[in-house]
């Protein structure tokens, strides 16, 4: 048994602990491996950014790109750079890093790795919103979405369905599992709305609701990308405020409770906040598919973490959503939407992850 | 009452107690499980709560740790109402352990000990030697040192417990509240995480415990309290408290009780229908 081998007096036995930094008022635990993980891991995003922009009918090369991001181009280039290619290059690193950081927060909050904004309803509520905004025409509801634009309509769409299935999963708390199967049943009740708008619509909508409910960043322009990116941005900021406070909830509701956390509160927020992430991600892009499931999974197998890591999550999205893009628009002769290449890498990692799951 | 405090020295402690229940009336919605208790934890002792299935037991801790918000009266600490304090605050004096806590897969001995600075850190200040020198303590204190790198889940029942137990600990709270801390334990593991629970006692630590084994709660303990039905029946020694007439009336255990022959309580032994010869 255990106890034969305990030293109850050992403090001369010195536990491996992580070692502590300060810098002024600031302390934290340094943590090698994941800081490089992490640094690696915005130098490939910069990258991605920059071959994305890089690559076009105008080839250019990535000193080029570099030197007009820094403000020191050529007037054509910069043109090229800034006008053309910035916004759908911005609007895939935005994107990228909403939905990493959405799929962190309510995978850590479910406990679950399935739990992405994609199964928890918040996706297809904003799709089944957006498609009635385009197939739709008369009536109240239809005038509301078009006088707030698609954009805003599917954002508030994708947040009325998350809080729905929040209130709907709540018993005296959240669990995760349940959380889970009510956002799979929700998400199927706006998946069957959504095929049944396209049904009736007419068939010149249709390709236009076709178009947007696969994902893609086609034809961003810089308002549209302002609009995500400030969004991004603020949301990111209250994320990391919450986060340190987030932390005792991996150990469960009881034990952070124990710790001084006032648990539901702060799970309320990240949630709202992850909720509203995605949901400036699939206003901005479209639905793009399996993102915000595999970036935090990838995040975490990379930093080698236990629960998935925030930043990490969002440079994965990032980088996967830019490189996905990327090839989606050279591999084939046909430019592709990005979310058809999102669900070929996700689709198949989904499936990795179910049979590592099912050996445990 | 005399105590031995962290340093070592005998100090007496005021007979004032540091937490206690006050008319609480506690339940689970329309539920009403404990009704009008009162009750005071002793300092410096061993307390466990013992009483039959769904008597309020795990609920009474549960309020005693502000887990549960009662509907009437008031739990307080240090002279405070509990509901009336910061719950960091109150994480700086009571430490907690709920039942069969689960970790994430793959998080080390040391990550989740660490985690119980919490309440003593904040978003700037995440960590401090001060932290560093608590934790390491707190490892070797319960034995599990040598498994700091080691995942959680990768470790024993047993072992489990004693880091679930490091982690209050390192939260520094010279109070610990811990609920059924030996289940799905067997009794080898039962007894050694018990031991450890008197070794934080013999420390200083103040411990409120609640149990299923009444052996073990008996042999353990400095303070019963027996419950049934939500309120309290008996309180006290066990040499004082543990009879067959009590365990008739809490349990409706048909029991004699004997000396132990290896400790200075008494030893329950049940006595079922079968296999038994009464002389």
């Amino acid at each position: 048994m255990s106890g034969a081998d305990v030293k109850p007096n050992g403090a001369d036995v010195k536990p491996a602990l992580a070692p502590g930094v300060r810098l002024g008022q600031v302390s934290f635990v340094w943590r090698p491996w994941i800081a490089s993980v992490t640094f690696l891991l915005a130098a490939a995003t910069f990258l991605v950014f920059c071959v994305s922009i890089a690559v076009g009918d105008f080839p250019l090369g990535l000193s080029q790109v570099i030197a007009t991001i820094l403000g020191r181009g050529e007037q054509v280039d910069e043109f090229v750079i800034m006008d053309l290619r910035m916004p759908r290059a911005l609007a895939g690193l935005v994107v990228g890093i909403a939905l990493g950081v959405s799929g962190a927060i309510t995978q850590s909050i479910a406990r679950n790795p399935l739990a992405s904004p994609d199964i928890l309803g918040i996706t297809w509520g904003a799709s089944a919103v957006a498609v009635f905004g385009v197939t739709v025409s008369g009536g109240t509801a239809a005038a509301v979405v078009h006088s707030v634009g698609l954009s805003a309509a599917a954002l508030a769409g994708g947040l009325c369905t998350g809080l729905l299935v929040y209130f709907l999963a709540w018993r005296r708390g959240i669990d995760g599992f349940r959380l889970i199967l009510i956002g799979i049943s929700v998400s199927a009740v706006m998946e069957a709305i959504t095929t049944w708008l396209l049904a009736t619509a007419d068939i010149r909508d249709v390709a236009q609701a076709q178009a947007w409910l696969v994902g893609s960043l086609d034809n961003r322009s810089w308002d549209e990308v302002h609009v995500a990116l400030w969004g991004t941005l603020a949301l990111l900021v209250v994320v990391s405020c919450i986060a340190f406070q987030f932390k005792p909830l991996h150990l469960g509701d009881d034990v952070a409770a124990g710790l001084g956390v006032r648990y539901s509160a702060v799970r309320a927020v990240l949630l709202l906040c992850a909720v509203l992430l995605a949901g400036v991600a699939v206003s901005a892009a479209g639905p793009v598919p399996f993102v915000a499931l595999v970036a935090p999974q990838m995040a975490m197998r990379l930093a080698r973490c236990p629960t998935p890591p925030m930043v990490a999550s969002g440079m994965v999205g990032a980088v996967l959503l830019i490189g996905s893009d990327l090839v989606a628009r050279t591999a084939l002769p046909v430019s592709l939407p990005v979310g058809v290449v999102t669900a070929a890498i996700g689709g198949p990692f989904l499936v990795y992850l179910l049979v590592r799951a099912n050996r445990r | 009452m005399v105590t031995q405090s962290i340093t070592g020295i005998e100090s007496a402690v005021d007979d004032v107690s540091r937490l206690a229940a006050r008319g609480v009336t506690v339940g689970y919605g329309a539920r009403t499980v404990i009704d009008d208790l009162d009750v005071a934890i002793p300092p410096g002792v061993i307390t466990t709560i013992i009483g039959p299935n769904g008597c309020g037991k795990s609920t009474l801790l549960r309020t005693l740790s502000r887990l549960l918000k009662p509907t009437k009266g008031t739990v307080v600490l240090d002279g405070d109402d509990i509901v009336k304090l910061k719950t960091r605050d109150v994480a700086k004096k009571l430490g907690l352990l709920p039942q069969a806590p689960v970790a994430p897969d793959g998080l080390t001995v040391a990550d989740l000990v660490t985690r119980g600075r919490h309440p003593h850190q904040s978003w700037l200040r995440q960590w401090s030697s001060d932290d560093a020198g608590v934790v390491e303590r707190a490892l070797a204190m319960t034995g599990v040192s040598d498994l700091a790198d080691r995942p959680v889940d990768t470790l024993s029942g047993g072992q489990r417990q004693r880091v679930w137990i490091s982690m209050t600990l390192a939260q520094g709270t010279d109070l610990l509240l811990l609920d059924e801390p030996t289940t799905y334990l067997d009794l080898a593991h039962a007894i050694d995480v018990l031991d450890l629970v008197n070794d934080l006692h013999e420390s200083g630590c103040t411990v409120v415990m609640v149990l299923h084994d009444l052996n073990l709660a008996t042999r353990y303990s400095d303070n019963l309290i027996v419950m049934r039905e939500g309120s309290i029946l008996a309180q006290g020694h066990p040499r004082d408290v543990i009879t067959a007439e009590l365990l008739d009336d809490a349990f409706g255990l048909r029991a004699k009780v004997i000396d132990d022959p290896v400790g200075d309580r008494p030893l329950i032994v049940p006595i079922g229908r079968t296999h038994v010869q009464l002389g």
